[in-house]
């Protein structure tokens, strides 16, 4: 089965690990990658701070351009992955090796993709 | 327990409807959670299996009490169940390549004797943590137990509506994000085992909690509990903590005749312990026994053993406190809830005084403020003390924070001793 893994945290949270623990960690995501890469099936993206986001809401008179993210909650999306395991318990096996999870504030949510539209069809 | 524990409640009226409901919870609940196991197996989709078996079971009732329980209920059961999911299949385009796995392969044969429980890994993908607890509860419920789900809104005093919308979601869930239906390997294993016990565990004491219920009303839930624990520490015989929960609800089980009498509920302290079930505490002894020569302890078995010690006592007053009082602080070690601590000043009280008691009740003041035996049992400490108007106080405070009638009946009694 195929699910997005969002990887999420806590800026200020963040703000507080030690830079050189940081590269520590950064240094270990990059082994989890190759480590798993069996089970990866698109390594995804890593993003940019949310200060740099954008977005386009829903506005009665037409789209609104705003700053900042969709959502006022203090978790933000630091990137994604899409993986391709045998089910649930091995997405979650899988996720519970993410480096950062170590970090107060992280974490990873994991959500199946739709692979299957022939349900959308009757 | 026998058929006659289960039936002596003392239902006022309709003493033989009640005790054939009885007979047919028990043939539903043998039969369907096997019958939901092997179709979700042969269809690949719980949604599908449960549905239709869920749909059997209700035909089942309808059928069996007018016309009596069928010489081979499990046969009539999947034969509905298959029906059903027949014509669900026909019916939704999405499964309609499935219709050739259930013409070939589903041959479920109950009786099959020396293969595993098909009951278990249903159950442990019911269980799974990936689904709220209110979830997993109501999807064992039905799934595994066979109970309807009018039977589960009664049982738990939540809507009908949101009883059905929990399983919906839970059963789609399941589906969706790829839930196993299975036992897990591994490191997993342990803590999927214990969410599983917890919710058995959930189950016989929700039976307990009806709000507005009296204290005979709600059998049923606690002996599915029983039922289920001993489902369970059947098929997993080397675990030592299947067998402590089933020993746990054995003992609260064996105690039960002397809990409530005329719906009014009685404290452990002041039961009439003739009142118990002998036999089944010998069997709470001898399940908790073989718990322990497995030598795996953990936080079941010491729930049973603090049992064990209240039933070995003769009378309250001969209780070995001290022994309880250790069992309670091995337990936190694997439980350091609120809850737990509640209960281990209890006992703290009964070794070391009320007053070293009332200080570990008040350190969980930020946790339990809304908890109406965190009141009770601050009253109780208080009127040791000799602190009257603060013992009436909490105690106003816990008649007013309980739900459930009997429980209310019972401070209500105290304040006016």
């Amino acid at each position: 089965m195929k699910y997005v893994i969002m990887f999420t945290s806590t800026p200020e949270l963040d703000a507080a690990v030690p830079p050189e623990r940081r590269q520590e960690v950064y240094g270990r995501i990059y082994e989890w990658f190759g480590e798993h890469a069996g089970q990866i099936d698109d390594s995804g993206a890593e993003l940019h701070p949310v200060a740099t986001a954008t977005t386009v809401r829903h506005g009665s008179d037409g789209p609104v351009v705003v700053d900042g993210p969709f959502s006022e909650a203090k978790e933000v999306i630091g990137g994604f992955s899409v993986i391709d395991v045998a089910d649930l318990d091995a997405a979650i096996a899988l996720v519970k090796s993410w480096p950062s999870l170590e970090f107060p504030g992280v974490a990873v949510e994991i959500r199946p993709m739709v692979v299957d539209y022939s349900q959308f069809e009757q | 327990m026998s058929q006659t524990d289960a039936a002596a409640g003392g239902e006022p009226e309709g003493a033989a409807a009640t005790a054939s409901d009885l007979l047919l919870a028990r043939v539903v609940r043998e039969e369907s959670g096997r019958i939901v196991g092997a179709l979700s197996v042969s269809l690949g989709s719980l949604d599908v299996a449960e549905e239709a078996v869920a749909d059997a079971v209700v035909e089942a009732l309808r059928e069996w009490r007018a016309r009596g329980v069928p010489p081979n209920p499990g046969a009539w059961l999947t034969t509905a169940a298959r029906h059903n999911a027949l014509d669900r299949l026909r019916r939704e385009a999405r499964y309609r390549d499935k219709l050739a796995l259930l013409a070939e392969s589903f041959r479920p044969d109950p009786a099959a004797a020396g293969e595993a429980d098909e009951r278990l890994p249903l159950l442990f993908g019911c269980c799974h943590p990936a689904l709220s607890a209110d979830a997993q509860l109501a999807l064992t419920l039905r799934a595994v137990c066979g109970l309807t789900t009018a039977q589960i809104a009664r049982a738990t005093i939540t809507p009908e509506a949101t009883v059905a919308q929990r399983i919906v979601r839970a059963k789609r869930k399941i589906g969706t994000a790829g839930i196993p239906l299975r036992i897990p390997e591994g490191p997993e294993r342990v803590d999927r085992l214990d969410l599983v016990l917890t919710v058995v565990s959930v189950m016989y004491s929700e039976a307990h909690l009806v709000a507005g219920g009296d204290a005979d009303a709600d059998r049923d839930l606690a002996e599915d509990a029983l039922w289920l624990a001993q489902v369970v520490a059947d098929a997993l015989p080397r675990d030592a903590e299947a067998l402590g929960l089933l020993a746990l609800l054995q003992f609260h089980r064996a105690r039960e005749p002397a809990r409530a009498i005329d719906g009014d509920l009685v404290l452990l302290g002041e039961q009439d312990r003739a009142r118990w079930d002998a036999a089944l505490l010998a069997a709470a002894r001898a399940t908790l026994e073989r718990a322990a020569v497995l030598r795996r302890p953990g936080r079941w078995q010491l729930h049973a053993a603090i049992a064990a010690c209240h039933a070995d006592a003769a009378d309250a007053a001969s209780t070995d406190w001290l022994q309880v009082l250790t069992l309670y602080d091995m337990l936190l070690a694997y439980d350091r809830s609120p809850i737990v601590r509640l209960n281990r000043a209890v006992a703290l009280a009964r070794v070391a005084g009320a007053d070293a008691a009332l200080a570990e009740v008040d350190a969980l003041e930020p946790t339990l403020a809304r908890y109406y035996l965190w009141h009770a049992v601050r009253a109780q400490l208080l009127r040791e003390r000799g602190r009257e108007p603060e013992a009436l106080a909490a105690d106003l405070r816990a008649l007013e924070l309980t739900a459930n009638d009997a429980e209310r009946r019972l401070i209500a009694a105290r304040l006016e001793a």
